[in-house]
């Protein structure tokens, strides 16, 4: 039976894993490659790579780190972060990565979508989206790390990710992420019954059942950072959490 | 020395690494007279199936890969290159492949189940082999991939995973094996699939 896949999440800037609340206050935690292995050593299904900075400062992302990823883990492994051309895909698939992950860059040039899931396949192709809700009871697409307002229908756009040739969408709550309180399972929800490909769950876990419940709506996937980081949930109980609520995981 | 077939289709270096962990030196390469040097064949492979072929045609690869194959020699596909050792498959259109095994690759289609068929599924043993030797019920490997392989003969699978048909994991046909999961990246059970298949060829 296909199992639902709990993703710890390493923002990396400047080569050191941190994580922020609600985007602001960055503290330091770790080594990215040692906590890749770490994570990978307890459990957990995939991990993602988000180079925090890339997106506005326009630098290359951290090829070497991806490199050495590579070397240390057995599981897969996404990058995100400052992607916005198909050579970029390019250079992070070469040095090991299996996924990329586009925001920004996609919703400011959606071919990009397309082409790149042409040229290395949907498997690769994550579509990540910064989703915060409205008043008028939808949400909206933000971009540039949570900080401009598209305006656009986050439903939409997950839609029409999926037609252009996403192979699996990323779902970042705003609204929940960091305040630990549980992910955001309306969105989880509605988009999980729309969508034919799978969805990562992002933003808003602080306990176990936070996990369980936005698995049970619909989601594949759960990604989180700060509660692994601190080792406020090892993924070892979690798991064996999941289990006993009879949701499918891979327990090592 | 395992020869991986270079035949620009995404990464082969992770292939290579896993490889390294169970004591197989690889050699990427796209030499006819590598591959007819080497012990066994790696066939990997992401993206879509004309475009792999179509590369296999342009470097050159097909009339060195059926001869080693003819020769006995042990061939492995992974994902993609699973694929490829069937017949034909019916992704954007239909296609000719290697013909090594008897069957088509054919679009995952039930109504409900998200595609791909991405993330770790379990392996359900179809027939005893070498390769699933240490596999139990409770080994889960790493899956992507929106085709899947409908043989011939059932019997030339060794291990399938449940998606909402027996999707063919692990196959088996005289000397070409093919695994449709990516070993080099299922964790301890992917370092144990990859110790079975040196345990094989040695």
């Amino acid at each position: 039976m296909l199992t639902k896949r709990i993703i710890p999440c390493l923002d990396v800037d400047h080569g050191r894993v941190v994580k922020g609340k609600k985007f602001q206050n960055i503290q330091d935690v770790a080594d990215p490659v040692e906590l890749g292995r770490y994570y990978s050593d307890q459990g957990a299904d995939e991990l993602v790579f988000y180079d925090i900075t890339a997106s506005y400062e326009d630098r290359d992302i951290f090829i070497h780190i991806v490199e050495k990823v590579a070397e240390a883990i057995r599981i897969p492994f996404t990058i995100g972060g400052g992607i916005s051309k198909v050579e970029d895909f390019r250079k992070v698939l070469m040095a090991g990565a299996d996924k990329v992950s586009v925001n920004s860059s996609a919703v400011k040039n959606p071919q990009l979508i397309r082409e790149a899931a042409l040229r290395f396949g949907a498997q690769c192709v994550v579509l990540s989206i910064d989703a915060k809700r409205n008043n008028r009871g939808s949400w909206d697409v933000y971009v540039k790390g949570g900080r401009e307002n598209t305006g656009i229908d986050a439903i939409e756009w997950a839609k029409q990710g999926q037609d252009l040739g996403a192979g699996e969408i990323c779902i970042n709550s705003i609204d929940t992420d960091g305040v630990k309180k549980g992910y955001d399972l309306e969105l989880n929800q509605k988009l999980s019954s729309l969508l034919t490909i799978p969805i990562i769950a992002s933003g808003g876990a602080g306990k176990m059942e936070d996990f369980a419940e936005v698995l049970k709506v619909g989601a594949d996937a759960a990604l989180a950072a700060s509660v692994f980081h601190y080792k406020e949930i090892p993924i070892v109980d979690l798991k064996n959490y999941l289990h006993d609520q009879q949701i499918p995981v891979r327990r090592v | 020395m395992i020869a991986i077939v270079d035949y620009d289709v995404g990464n082969l270096k992770n292939v290579y690494t896993a490889l390294g962990d169970v004591g197989l030196s690889g050699t990427i390469t796209r030499d006819k007279k590598v591959l007819d040097a080497a012990d066994a064949i790696i066939l990997p492979g992401v993206g879509a199936f004309s475009d792999a072929m179509d590369n296999l045609r342009k470097f050159d690869l097909i009339d060195a890969l059926n001869d080693n194959v003819k020769k006995g020699k042990i061939l492995m596909g992974i994902c993609l290159g699973m694929q490829l050792l069937f017949d034909k498959s019916y992704e954007d259109g239909e296609f000719s492949g290697l013909s090594y095994i008897p069957g088509e690759i054919v679009k995952f289609d039930a109504p409900g189940i998200k595609i791909p068929h991405m993330g770790w599924n379990n392996l359900v043993i179809n027939r005893d082999s070498p390769l699933v030797k240490n596999i139990g019920p409770e080994d889960y490997v790493y899956f992507v991939h929106s085709y899947y392989a409908n043989p011939e003969n059932f019997d030339d699978v060794v291990a399938y995973a449940e998606y909402s048909v027996k999707v063919p994991a692990i196959v088996k046909k005289d000397n070409v094996i093919g695994m449709q999961f990516h070993p080099e990246k299922s964790s301890n059970v992917g370092f144990q699939l990859l110790t079975n298949f040196k345990e094989m060829i040695s």
